[in-house]
């Protein structure tokens, strides 16, 4: 067929940021799969706790705190995310390489408070329902928890080196920072279901 | 909007913007397609497009029609493989009481049918039609993610050898491929076969949701200029719409096969009554990927449907807006309709009957889209030709499917032919009349684009009545043993029943219907190797695929084509606008605005690589390995932690830069 040039496209630039990049696009259908997934685990919780009136079968109410120290976390961590976006958008590498460095050990922290967490919930995953459903919901987070916070060094050690001067790169935090705020906002109700929807009962 | 708008103030920076503002490494700039001729283009595109020779080469691939090639050959082996299950179980109940098969055998081969037809035939074939079409048909050089669709197809191959080779070993999955608890759970299903079912599902959800995304992404940001959301294919909707469908649907089926899994391994408690758990909640699960799942299948036959009706009616099709909406309109209603497979479980009467006002509603928009093809159809000056002639199979098979599956929503009769063939009859009527026969006819359609040759007409026709006949021959006397009340699912009858005769004529019905692809395979293979060439377009169809050669070059178009009216090959008959400036030294693609489709980045797409399929490995082997203990999740994450930084990490490519 015969073509005919109608078009140039020889100034686009080469990467964008936010919803311009495809990547933004893939990472928010990841956000949507995962989520869905949440919340069909949530409506699992929900499901059983209306199925028994004696929800949550007599077990012992977990301990809150250890919960409690990592949703102040999650919530603290979103000022120097965000800092760290706006940066990643202006591509300044300086500021970029610490805010990366912060939000590594950000993340990190939080996992070690989580350790803390499974025995906090008082009770095994074999002993009922109630108990395997914390301990699932729990876990699902925490796989989401630890996938990120392994992205998050990584791309910390890529941008020290030379392939961090680069549009894509600063992309790249950009929807690393979209991914951690969707860890923390998965993580809020989560929360509640986990310490405090037994306490309602 | 013409051509000329394009070129417009809005649409394009005028001049290049020298430096980016920020720490950012100068861009090499390379070569330009711009003024070059057509030769030394293709020239450059072809040395950066290709797939590079050799094995690890071929591995390495991320072309997506070499991954969609192989998915497509794929899904037709396991074709093959769930239809010879069926073909063995037939031969058993082709009269009462025989001694070929046992029970156990059976069980397995039932189950081993309806998990290859749905896992690893019906969802992987309609999702590689569209890697191989989508990015054609909206103008790109690449799907979105080409690692990741690489990936899909690697998972996706280990997943479906690992059932085979389980059923092979006598360790496949015997409970049916709903698997419903108790019966797969930990006190009922001892050994591994229930196991094997649930990390299957875990393979193949993985893939096709990676494609979803790869798809769903591919049509948003990767458009050919101009081609705003008025002007998208029927096809690449029903794509789109289906992608989505996978998205929200998919994740229920793995959250119920890891619950399973965990239950039946670690001892939680999550399906077991006894310890505060539910049964039925594996049923609600399941379902709500179970439904949604149907139109996962059935949603991309329908934009088959849409793109040969017009190219055989000779006028672009009625009703454009309609069926786009339709379509939406079914992704969402495909959400509402779970709880008609759970009726017999004794649920709330108001529950059950919103649900089959749901199952009803649904009838509207596939109603409405069945009244759009025909109006085409009767306004045009249709031209009969292998691929319509499985369209109007399609109308007529799909038709009655959806008849009796409108008679299924009412619950007293759902109550009374529950569990029986008629069930059996309803479902292969809508599964094979609403997707595979669609399928057969976009074979013969898009046959040509992929080889560059046609397949026989003659062949093809006799391919159609064979089908068409044995089909009807094994699956309507279904609805009838099942109204004297034969239940699915037994691996043989006594004689004193009296439905030897009628099984008999089913059985030879199914052969006839089987014997019908043996035939369909000889016209593949021989139309690839000695059939006619075809040329860019033999249909004379409009949309964007038919625009460059057949097969397509490894680059598919030598310049981005400019999309000015909804076919765009007959809006355009002298000379296609196409856009220029991209580079020729790397894998430069276009990025566009999602509703508008204005040109806007200048992305790299991704250079082959073998670590999508080390990573694949990585994971399908900690899938495997899962079966046996729960420490392989631990003992997997090592592994493909390092693939996975393996794949990401640049290696100084010009694709990786800038």
């Amino acid at each position: 067929m015969k073509q005919r040039a109608a078009a140039d496209l020889s100034g686009l630039p080469t990467f964008g940021h936010g919803p311009r990049s495809p990547t933004w696009w893939g990472t928010l259908g990841f956000m949507a799969l995962e989520g869905t997934g949440f919340a069909l685990a949530a409506g699992a919780y929900l499901y059983l706790a209306q199925s028994w009136p004696d929800w949550p079968l007599s077990a012992p109410r977990p301990n809150h705190w250890p919960g409690t120290i990592v949703t102040i976390l999650f919530i603290v961590s979103l000022v120097p995310n965000h800092i760290l976006h706006r940066y990643a958008k202006q591509c300044s590498m300086v500021p970029v390489r610490i805010g990366l460095m912060v939000m590594s050990l950000l993340g990190i922290a939080p996992l070690v408070v989580r350790w803390f967490e499974f025995p906090a919930l008082n009770i095994y995953w074999d002993t009922n329902a109630y108990g395997s459903m914390l301990w699932v919901l729990l876990g699902l987070h925490t796989t989401h928890l630890i996938t990120d916070v392994g992205d998050t060094i990584v791309l910390t050690v890529l941008m020290f080196t030379r392939h961090g001067y680069s549009g894509r790169r600063f992309g790249d935090v950009g929807d690393n920072v979209f991914y951690w705020d969707f860890v923390v906002l998965t993580w809020i109700p989560i929360y509640l279901l986990i310490y405090w929807v037994p306490r309602l009962g | 909007m013409s051509s000329a708008d394009l070129t417009s103030q809005r649409d394009l920076p005028p001049e290049r913007k020298v430096s980016a503002k920020g720490d950012i490494a100068p861009e090499h700039d390379g070569p330009r397609d711009t003024g070059m001729d057509d030769a030394g283009l293709h020239r450059w595109l072809e040395r950066t497009w290709r797939t590079p020779s050799g094995i690890v080469g071929a591995l390495s691939s991320v072309d997506h029609k070499v991954i969609a090639r192989r998915y497509l050959i794929t899904a037709f082996v396991f074709l093959g493989l769930g239809g010879l299950n069926a073909v063995v179980m037939r031969i058993q109940l082709s009269g009462p009481q025989r001694g070929l098969i046992g029970p156990d055998l059976y069980n397995q081969l039932f189950t081993m049918h309806g998990v290859t037809m749905m896992f690893l035939f019906a969802v992987p074939i309609v999702q590689a039609t569209g890697i191989y079409l989508v990015p054609l048909m909206v103008g790109t050089r690449n799907i979105a993610f080409p690692r990741l669709n690489a990936f899909s197809y690697w998972v996706y191959v280990s997943g479906g050898a690992f059932a085979w080779v389980s059923f092979a070993l006598n360790m496949a999955p015997d409970v049916g491929w709903f698997a419903y608890v108790p019966l797969s759970g930990p006190e009922f299903a001892p050994g591994k076969r229930a196991d094997v079912w649930a990390q299957m599902i875990t393979y193949t959800e993985v893939s096709s949701l990676a494609v979803a995304v790869a798809t769903i992404v591919t049509v948003f940001k990767q458009r050919a200029p101009g081609m705003s959301l008025d002007k998208i294919p029927l096809y690449v909707w029903a794509m789109l719409v289906t992608s989505f469908v996978v998205v929200f649907a998919m994740p229920a089926v793995m959250i119920t096969s890891t619950f399973l899994i965990l239950d039946r391994l670690v001892g939680t408690h999550i399906f077991n009554p006894a310890e505060g758990g539910d049964a039925l909640l594996f049923q609600h699960l399941f379902w709500f990927f179970g439904h949604p799942e149907v139109y996962i299948i059935f949603l991309p036959a329908t934009g088959m449907v849409s793109s040969i009706i017009p190219v055989f009616a000779r006028r672009p099709t009625f009703g454009h807006l309609g069926l786009v909406l339709s379509l939406i309109a079914v992704g969402f209603l495909s959400f509402g309709l779970w709880v008609h497979h759970m009726f017999a479980t004794g649920l709330p009467k108001l529950g059950a009957s919103f649900f089959t006002a749901s199952s009803m509603m649904i009838a509207i928009p596939n109603g409405v889209q069945i009244f759009c093809w025909l109006a085409t159809l009767w306004d045009g000056r249709p031209v009969i030709r292998t691929p319509l002639l499985f369209v109007f199979g399609f109308f007529f098979i799909f038709v009655i499917g959806g008849l009796t599956g409108v008679m299924l929503a009412s619950v007293p009769l759902d109550l009374q032919v529950h569990d029986t063939y008629f069930v059996v009859a309803h479902f292969h009527y809508v599964l094979i009349g609403g997707s595979v026969f669609p399928l057969l006819g976009a074979a013969y359609f898009w046959f040509p684009k992929v080889t560059g040759r046609m397949m026989s007409e003659r062949l093809g026709r006799w391919h159609f009545w064979l089908a068409f006949i044995g089909f009807n021959a094994a699956f309507f006397p279904m609805h009838l043993v099942g109204l004297w009340g034969m239940p699915r699912r037994v691996y043989t009858y006594p004689a004193e029943l009296g439905w030897g005769n009628i099984n008999l004529f089913i059985s030879a019905g199914a052969l006839l219907f089987f014997l019908s692809f043996v035939l369909f395979t000889f016209n593949l293979v021989h139309g690839a190797l000695k059939g006619t060439s075809a040329g860019n377009n033999p249909w004379d169809a409009g949309t964007l695929e038919w625009a460059t050669s057949s097969p397509p070059p490894s680059y598919n178009f030598a310049r981005i084509p400019i999309v000015t009216h909804i076919e765009p090959l007959w809006a355009e008959r002298e000379a296609l606008p196409v856009a220029t400036g991209l580079r020729v030294d790397a894998r430069e693609l276009l990025i566009s605005t999602v509703a508008e489709a204005h040109p806007d980045i200048r992305e790299k797409s991704a250079a082959p690589s073998i670590w999508p399929l080390l990573a694949a490995l990585a994971v399908g082997g900690t899938f495997l390995y899962s079966i046996f203990t729960p420490w392989a999740i631990v003992w997997g994450a090592a592994p493909i932690a390092i693939t996975l930084i393996g794949w990401f990490w640049p290696k100084g490519d010009p694709e990786d830069e800038e």
